[in-house]
């Protein structure tokens, strides 16, 4: 198990390897993978019962990423874990490439086929579900962004997942305030978000998305006996960056040189003085 | 029962169904829902999801002899595909079952996506599909759905025609490795004669035939079989009858033979003519660099009348002497 220290450094590298990676490609949706990245993080590397060797392992927890658009994060993290090697991602947006702008299963690691917003949820629902009927004790977690929500899909499934009790289901929001056309709250808003879970009969606790202490707390079990848990992680857009932080044009935003430049020396700015440097 | 005049639409087709012997059997719906049960039965791993559909689904008594095995979403159609496509990805052999109309319609994304583009090993049932539910309007058609679903990769269509081909498709759907598309309509249905096996890919040959050659599929092949019975009554035309149960892939070769050894292709379906069997059919011969006399019939691109499934057949010409008719057209063309 790697140390609070350890994650946290983890967090910065994994930033920094989404900023090359998006670079490199030339595309890439910067802003709302730097907003997961510290939930992705703890997924894989504290909550998730699942690894290359386990990935066949009808018993695995299982994680789908519904905002498939931030999957230059799950490539990274994905790649850290040696599901494949880091260099595959050169190939990132490339002619033939497995490693495409969402997720697909050619990549080693990827539960389901995502990128049109509102299908993890009800996905994830079906393998809470297929879990409960087997009485197999494997999780199931998906990740939405909060534009995502405005999705009637999400709450069909919202809806059957707390039918069903499923509380072998967690959602997490990446509750970042911010899509492609602005402020989620101008494009429609959702809240009260956490009012709207819990009357839809889920259990539902709010974290700083970016915490790695609270994520792991938060997702370590279900909140709730018979209830699908819904983590809202308020998150920053673009974190990591300070010209990204916020500002909705990163929603798909690749750096120019000098941005690239500039945002590569904060990240390694706060890797310097990071604790755990040395290790 | 009043059932066997529902179907007909002349006391000449129901004289000649009479001389060819033809049996009355069941709904297919019926057919789907007793060989799903006893594959389920013997079988754990295959679960039904309905969208309050298990009435109209004739899954009452799979419901009750296998409540562990068949899930309610509510009416929610995306919800049930994302569902069936998430219990496919944790080892389930999964049936979800919607009238066709909403089914392939207001859940095609999750169709494409979860399902097709996933790989997730569902069979889609879409129940009183083309115009079985005719008399409730357009909302309750389903005559796109060969056409949207031939345009999803990864994505088999079967229709069958009568009871035989029904449970036939059933057990090869159960078994398939990969996405299906069972279409099942509402009527009861007369069994076709055939020799031929039901073989997934492959068109039946109910009748032999060199003049011309009907290509139909699903519900309308009673009509088509009729057809070439009253035409070789009437004016001594031996004329080919392929029922088509596998919509996608289509059999080239089955089809083919047929277009090189018959004079006029005529090709019948409960669907609209925009991308459906004809269609399919026709980009194939084309392809082939083969010329053909060749008429498509089914519900042309216009407002759609409603009725009874046998109104809206015989409105638009889907009758033994509709079709005998179109035949005699592409003949003399």
């Amino acid at each position: 198990m790697f140390s609070d220290q350890q994650l946290a450094r983890k967090s910065l590298q994994y930033r920094r390897d989404i900023l090359r990676w998006i670079k490199f490609a030339g595309a890439g949706h910067t802003g709302g993978s730097l907003s997961c990245t510290d939930i992705l993080n703890v997924l894989y590397n504290r909550i998730l019962r699942v690894s290359p060797a386990t990935f066949g392992d009808p018993g695995r927890d299982r994680y789908v990423q519904s905002k498939g658009h931030s999957v230059e994060a799950l490539f990274v993290v994905l790649a850290d874990r040696d599901f494949f090697p880091a260099s595959e991602l050169a190939t990132l947006g490339r002619y033939q490439s497995h490693f495409v702008g969402h997720p697909t299963r050619k990549v080693p690691g990827v539960e389901q086929n995502t990128g049109a917003l509102g299908h993890g949820l009800p996905i994830c629902t079906g393998m809470a579900l297929g879990g409960k009927m087997d009485e197999a004790d494997f999780r199931v977690f998906t990740l939405l962004g909060d534009g995502e929500l405005a999705e009637g899909s999400n709450w069909e499934a919202a809806m059957a997942a707390a039918h069903y009790k499923l509380d072998n289901l967690t959602a997490i929001v990446d509750r970042n305030t911010l899509q492609i056309t602005g402020p989620t709250k101008d494009v429609m808003s959702n809240e009260p978000l956490a009012d709207k879970f819990a009357a839809f009969g889920w259990a539902v606790t709010e974290v700083d998305g970016h915490d790695l202490a609270a994520l792991s707390q938060a997702l370590s079990a279900p909140l709730e006996p018979g209830k699908p848990t819904a983590v809202i992680a308020q998150t920053v857009k673009g974190k990591g960056v300070s010209f990204m932080e916020g500002e909705y044009k990163w929603h798909h935003g690749v750096p120019n040189d000098q941005e690239y430049v500039q945002a590569l020396a904060e990240i390694d700015a706060a890797l310097a003085i990071s604790p755990g440097s040395d290790l | 029962m009043s059932a066997p005049v529902f179907s007909m639409h002349s006391a000449a087709a129901m004289a000649i169904a009479v001389r060819l012997g033809l049996r009355f059997g069941r709904p297919n719906l019926e057919v789907f829902a007793e060989t799903l049960l006893t594959l389920a039965l013997a079988d754990r791993r295959i679960v039904a999801v309905t969208s309050d559909s298990r009435g109209s689904a004739k899954l009452g008594p799979f419901g009750r002899a296998l409540p562990r095995q068949i899930v309610e979403v509510g009416i929610a159609e995306q919800n049930l595909v994302g569902v069936a496509a998430g219990l496919a990805a944790v080892g389930k052999t999964v049936f979800a079952v919607s009238p066709a109309c909403f089914l392939t319609a207001r859940a095609f994304e999750q169709i494409k996506n979860d399902v097709a583009y996933s790989n997730n090993r569902v069979t889609l049932v879409g129940i009183s599909a083309g115009v079985s539910y005719g008399a409730l309007g357009t909302t309750h058609h389903a005559l796109h759905d060969f056409a949207s679903l031939r345009a999803v990769n990864n994505m088999a269509i079967l229709a069958p025609a009568d009871n035989f081909e029904a449970q036939a498709a059933v057990k090869v759907a159960a078994a398939s490795p990969a996405p299906v598309y069972l279409r099942f309509g509402k009527a009861p249905l007369y069994d076709l004669p055939s020799a031929e096996p039901f073989e997934f890919g492959r068109v039946r040959r109910l009748a032999g035939g060199n003049d011309g050659a009907f290509i139909a599929t699903g519900e309308t092949v009673i009509h088509a079989l009729l057809a070439a019975a009253y035409l070789e009554e009437r004016a001594g035309l031996k004329c080919r009858v392929l029922s088509v149960p596998t919509i996608k892939p289509l059999d080239a070769p089955g089809i083919m033979t047929a277009v090189r050894e018959c004079r006029a292709i005529v090709t019948v379906e409960e669907h609209m003519v925009n991308g459906g069997l004809g269609e399919a059919c026709a980009g194939l011969i084309a392809q082939a660099g083969v010329g053909t006399r060749f008429k498509i019939v089914g519900i042309p691109d216009a407002y759609t009348e409603t009725g009874s499934q046998a109104d809206i057949f015989r409105h638009y010409g889907l009758t033994m002497e509709g079709l005998a008719d179109a035949m005699r057209t592409a003949l003399d063309a």
